[in-house]
């Protein structure tokens, strides 16, 4: 009796185990073989050579331009996505009634359910033709519909985010603020956000990791051209979309070109992490305890 | 106009944007899904699920996705699934106070936040190169297992945590187990929330794209898979391939292939929403 409950325990144990050799897989993978790489470019250039060129003859291995790409569209999916995702926060918690909360709420968790490949399709197909009648000179590929596609995708991820730190305030709170008369506009910007702020700006964070992780939409719609640029009219490429070129082409394996996905991994999975451990810390330290 | 009447306007317009806020969201999701199938739709008949993909749009299929994604579905399940549970239980049951739990739920909200495609370059290392697996649907399956192994884990455990304490304390003042407890009490009256969980993951793990990419699933795959050694390919890269090319043709194929993708995706989220509001109607505390 004893012994099998011990081999039953050991075994969960093994079940949990997997995700610690999970990560010190990819630690490992990602840091042997950038290491290697980085025996043949000196960090100095790869942090500042402003080009990116190992598929040419002519090799360049300046991050900067992959770098600046995957910001251009991470930002830009954050300024849809933000807006909009703490409006609807604000509006499902204060404003609407619970029968409508009942129904947009599963219909919004939709948008975050749909395949990022689909988002590709749209931000392509649908999104640049549109945007090019606005703006005729923008090119085929481009940062801004893509950007736009993705803030579309985060914005039940910020929502929903976002409206579990606004009703975690207490009821006190809200209850004083309408006491002394004040709107549910005021009571919402001046009461609740602020006391909410911590769990707010988490999510935020989160969905600017999970925006600079994203690599199908990028890969179809923001094309495969590395440019140190800021204009999100013309084709670029951000990291995950590099990392999908190398990949659909044969480059030999173990060679220079092929270890340059293992260096841009790295740079992307540092970027996550550090963000992904802000998000948790802010979360955990700045969460006001109410009585 | 005294400051009331203009706090109550911006009240009133605040809501009027927020209103239309939220419609964003929803409209563009409708336009989405309309375009989509006015594009796709027409394509759709029993030779596009039955045809091997071809350099002719007209001629092209998805037999050989359809099957690569159902083994997928398949062989993540059986891969993950067990894992997943094991270790929800091990966490929120057995290691509670320990170390070494603190460092595994730490652990597990990082790798959750994990981009996908590292997932790929992972798989790619150490599933296709060193276990020597090459670019197969088993390999594949472990990336993708892997991928989804926190979220399976996180929903077990909140599962798991919902039941009450007094179900377990009279199952052992019977002279029950811990094993014996969870065993009989507590997996069976969380078993609702821990299918949606699992359901919910696996619908991720057949949308997902980017790290079969990474391991090196072919977009042309020209015979249906058999064995799990099989290379492959399944529905999201046939979509992203057929979305490369230029001819219009191939645009169409790729809408067709997104209806089928997305109910796929659609019904088991439909399946997961039942079955949660089925358990939470059934169970009361």
């Amino acid at each position: 009796m004893k012994i099998s409950e011990k081999i039953i325990e050991k075994g969960l144990w093994l079940s949990a185990f997997i995700t610690v050799v999970t990560t010190v897989g990819i630690i490992w993978v990602l840091f042997s073989e950038s290491f290697t790489f980085f025996r043949e470019v000196s960090l100095v250039d790869f942090f500042t050579d402003t080009q990116w060129t190992p598929l040419f003859t002519k090799k360049h291995f300046g991050i900067l331009p992959l770098l600046t790409g995957t910001l251009l569209t991470t930002v830009i999916a954050i300024a849809v996505a933000l807006p909009v995702g703490l409006t609807i926060a604000v509006y499902l918690n204060e404003y609407a009634p619970k029968n409508l909360t009942r129904v947009v709420k599963p219909l919004l968790e939709v948008l975050a359910a749909i395949p990022t490949v689909v988002y590709g399709f749209f931000a392509l197909i649908v999104v640049t033709p549109f945007l090019q009648g606005i703006f005729p000179g923008m090119a085929g590929f481009n940062a801004l519909s893509p950007g736009i596609v993705m803030g579309i995708m985060i914005i039940p991820f910020v929502s929903s985010l976002s409206e579990d730190a606004l009703r975690a305030v207490p009821n006190s709170l809200r209850e004083a603020s309408y006491g002394i008369g004040s709107t549910r506009f005021q009571t919402a910007f001046k009461v609740l956000v602020p006391a909410a702020a911590s769990g707010i700006i988490a999510s935020v964070i989160l969905a600017i990791s999970r925006a600079i992780g994203e690599t199908m939409i990028v890969a179809i719609a923001a094309g495969q051209q590395p440019r140190l640029t800021l204009n999100p009219m013309v084709p670029i490429e951000t990291i995950t979309a590099y990392i999908v070129q190398v990949s659909l082409g044969d480059v030999p394996h173990g060679s220079l070109e092929y270890k340059t996905i293992f260096a841009a991994g790295l740079m992307l999975f540092m970027l996550t992490f550090v963000l992904n451990n802000i998000s948790f810390w802010i979360n955990r330290r700045f969460r006001q305890q109410y009585e | 106009m005294n400051n009331a009447l203009k706090n109550r306007l911006i009240d009133r317009v605040f809501k009027y944007f927020a209103i239309l806020s939220t419609l964003f969201g929803l409209v563009m999701l409708f336009i989405f899904l309309i375009d989509i199938l006015n594009q796709g739709l027409s394509r759709i008949d029993w030779s596009f699920i039955t045809s091997l993909p071809s350099r002719f749009p007209g001629k092209s299929g998805i037999l050989t996705a359809l099957t690569g994604t159902i083994w997928v579905f398949l062989l993540t399940t059986i891969i993950s699934v067990p894992i997943g549970v094991a270790a929800g239980i091990y966490l929120e049951e057995y290691g509670k106070k320990s170390r070494m739990a603190n460092i595994l739920e730490i652990n597990i909200s990082n790798l959750a936040g994990v981009p996908s495609i590292i997932y790929g370059i992972l798989g790619l290392e150490i599933f296709v190169r060193i276990m020597d697996l090459g670019a197969s649907l088993l390999a594949g399956s472990l990336t993708l297992a892997l991928l989804i192994l926190p979220i399976i884990i996180v929903a077990t455990r909140e599962a798991v945590r919902a039941v009450p304490k007094t179900i377990k304390e009279a199952s052992y003042a019977l002279g029950a187990t811990k094993w014996q407890t969870i065993w009989r009490q507590v997996l069976p009256v969380s078993s609702g929330n821990i299918i949606t969980g699992i359901i919910l993951a696996l619908s991720r793990a057949i949308g997902e794209t980017a790290p079969l990419i990474v391991i090196g699933a072919l977009a042309y795959v020209p015979f249906v898979a058999r064995t799990p050694m099989d290379e492959f390919t399944v529905l999201p890269i046939q979509i992203f391939n057929w979305i490369s090319r230029p001819q219009k043709g191939f645009i169409i194929n790729a809408a067709s292939a997104i209806i089928i993708l997305l109910a796929f995706v659609f019904i088991m989220n439909g399946i997961a929403v039942y079955i949660r509001y089925r358990t939470q109607k059934k169970i009361k505390w």
